[in-house]
């Protein structure tokens, strides 16, 4: 796993960590983290605030490099690649930062078809109708000459999804994408998320400290209903499966496993942030 | 502990070093695509046509003080038809371009380093690089090219705008004639003085912005971080600009006086 093989057969996991450290001078943000995320799975990074859970998801788009360890995305290291060769792995990695982090100056049509628009050679009018389309599927059409100060705080969670998966990313990163809402505007983003994994494919990681928006993503799952709806249900066995919990303490990976094992889980720590 | 001189001096080396990689890494864009023409349009506009009123303002009202200071001073040696050559020469070399400086830091400057500063904070500039885009080439290198080129421009216009100022006291304060006051204008002026008014904005409308994209892109720590760059970018602009005047101005004169 030392270098990128030149084409990925696309076998094996899509994200691994191995043996990643990262520490600000004397603060030691990450000790020792070895994870992987498979395809089309979810993995849900739950920890105090300050534990380094947005931080693993920075190293993962390369916007922050780790000290040591490996970090391989699609296949290959992307730990030690440059800016330029950066970009290239960015272009299937689609990420939601906390409060959204829109662009100020663009309307949110322009925030959302923004890598189309600047970073592709793609025709406009083909550009605007996949921007149409993914505003139309989260509901946020009539929104699409707004500015983004214009919206409230749900709708710009989900214009920043909308942003994250308007280049059909196949994994896209979660930081903190419900918090601060309220619970029924949460449960919107939720099901957002939700229904781009199970419809879509996306392979997704998602950061929180929202117990309820973690155990609601895992345990749900979006099935196609008649016509174009789409309905949200209690998620199989083998799909709850699909999603696994991570749980950060001082840098280390404090629990890994499923939403059932962590609610049995006996460990002090985690009782604590359960309760 | 950071008041220790060791500690400063780190600081210090750091930052500059910080700000060359920063013009290097500009200046490099400028060599290879993709290079986002649209913006650079926008911050032309931005930099250009929106500090017009501003620096139009400025020179009109520098050029009619200096004519009416430089007419109680010339009038003490019988020598007021003069005025327009003492305020030609005056702006062209070193009050137009400094002054249009100035007002470009305070308004320019701060702008820039506020914006930068608001996106860094924000994540909106993680948030550029996540979509695929250098934020150097997208920001910083649009706001250079239009920072280098509308400089000069603001200048020649905060020149002539002093100068019509200057005429306005002259003729109608001084009561000195028109035709006396343009001749003093045309038969004073020498080409190096043209010359070190047209060199000095590019050096400082480059300083300006460069200075503003470094401290906003460095900014941290919220909204305080964004004040605190939004202030650093006008105090460190400003004493740039009087400073690379002065060392402008030495050049100009070994080389061409």
């Amino acid at each position: 796993m030392s270098a990128a093989p030149a084409r990925w057969n696309g076998d094996g996991p899509v994200v691994a960590f191995e043996h990643v450290e990262l520490a600000f001078d004397d603060k030691v943000v990450l000790k020792d983290v070895s994870f992987t995320l498979e395809k089309g799975h979810t993995k849900i990074i739950l920890g105090a605030s300050g534990s380094g859970k947005s931080t693993i998801l920075k190293i993962i788009t390369g916007l922050l490099r780790s000290d040591s360890g490996a970090v391989i995305v699609n296949g290959g290291r992307v730990d030690q690649l440059s800016e330029s060769q950066l970009m290239a792995v960015r272009g299937d990695l689609g990420m939601i930062f906390q409060e959204g982090a829109l662009f100020d100056s663009l309307t949110v049509r322009e925030n959302v078809g923004y890598k189309l628009y600047e970073e592709t050679n793609q025709p406009l009018e083909q550009v605007d109708r996949r921007v149409e389309e993914v505003l139309g599927s989260m509901a946020l059409s009539e929104h699409i000459d707004k500015m983004p100060s214009d919206l409230s705080g749900g709708q710009r969670r989900r214009v920043a999804i909308a942003r994250a998966m308007a280049f059909r990313p196949r994994i896209l990163l979660y930081d903190e994408a419900t918090t601060g809402l309220d619970p029924i505007t949460a449960t919107t983003v939720d099901d957002e998320i939700i229904k781009l994994r199970d419809l879509e494919g996306v392979s997704s990681i998602v950061v929180t400290h929202q117990l309820r928006d973690a155990f609601y993503i895992a345990t749900r799952m979006a099935v196609q209903g008649p016509g174009d709806a789409v309905e949200i249900v209690p998620a199989t066995s083998e799909k709850i499966n699909e999603s696994e919990f991570i749980m950060l303490k001082d840098g280390l990976i404090h629990f890994e496993g499923s939403a059932e094992q962590l609610q049995r889980s006996d460990d002090p720590y985690l009782k604590k942030f359960l309760s | 502990m950071s008041l220790l001189p060791e500690n400063w001096l780190k600081n210090a080396a750091f930052e500059t070093q910080e700000y060359v990689r920063l013009v290097v890494a500009a200046f490099r864009g400028l060599f290879s695509p993709p290079i986002y023409r649209h913006d650079i349009v926008e911050q032309l506009d931005e930099i250009g046509w929106g500090s017009l009123t501003v620096v139009v303002l400025t020179g009109l009202f520098t050029g009619a003080a200096l004519a009416s200071q430089s007419g109680l001073t010339l009038d003490q040696f019988g020598a007021r038809p003069v005025v327009g050559r003492l305020v030609s020469a005056s702006m062209i070399k070193e009050l137009g371009p400094v002054l249009t400086a100035l007002m470009l830091t305070g308004r320019i400057g701060s702008g820039i380093a506020a914006e930068l500063g608001s996106m860094v904070v924000t994540d909106q500039i993680n948030a550029l690089r996540a979509l695929g885009t250098d934020p150097i080439r997208k920001l910083v290198l649009p706001r250079i090219l239009a920072g280098v080129l509308m400089a000069p421009v603001l200048t020649i216009i905060a020149d002539f705008v002093g100068i019509f100022g200057g005429w306005v006291v002259a003729r109608f304060q001084l009561q000195v004639g028109t035709d006396l006051y343009w001749s003093s204008i045309t038969q004073a002026l020498y080409m190096q003085d043209i010359y070190q008014g047209l060199v000095k904005p590019f050096v400082l409308g480059f300083m300006i912005v460069t200075i503003a994209c470094h401290v906003g892109l460095r900014a941290k720590g919220g909204t305080q971080g964004v004040g605190h760059a939004t202030t650093v970018a006008v105090v460190a602009g400003s004493v740039a600009v009087i400073a690379a005047d002065f060392f402008v101005t030495q050049l100009m004169v070994f080389l061409f006086y």
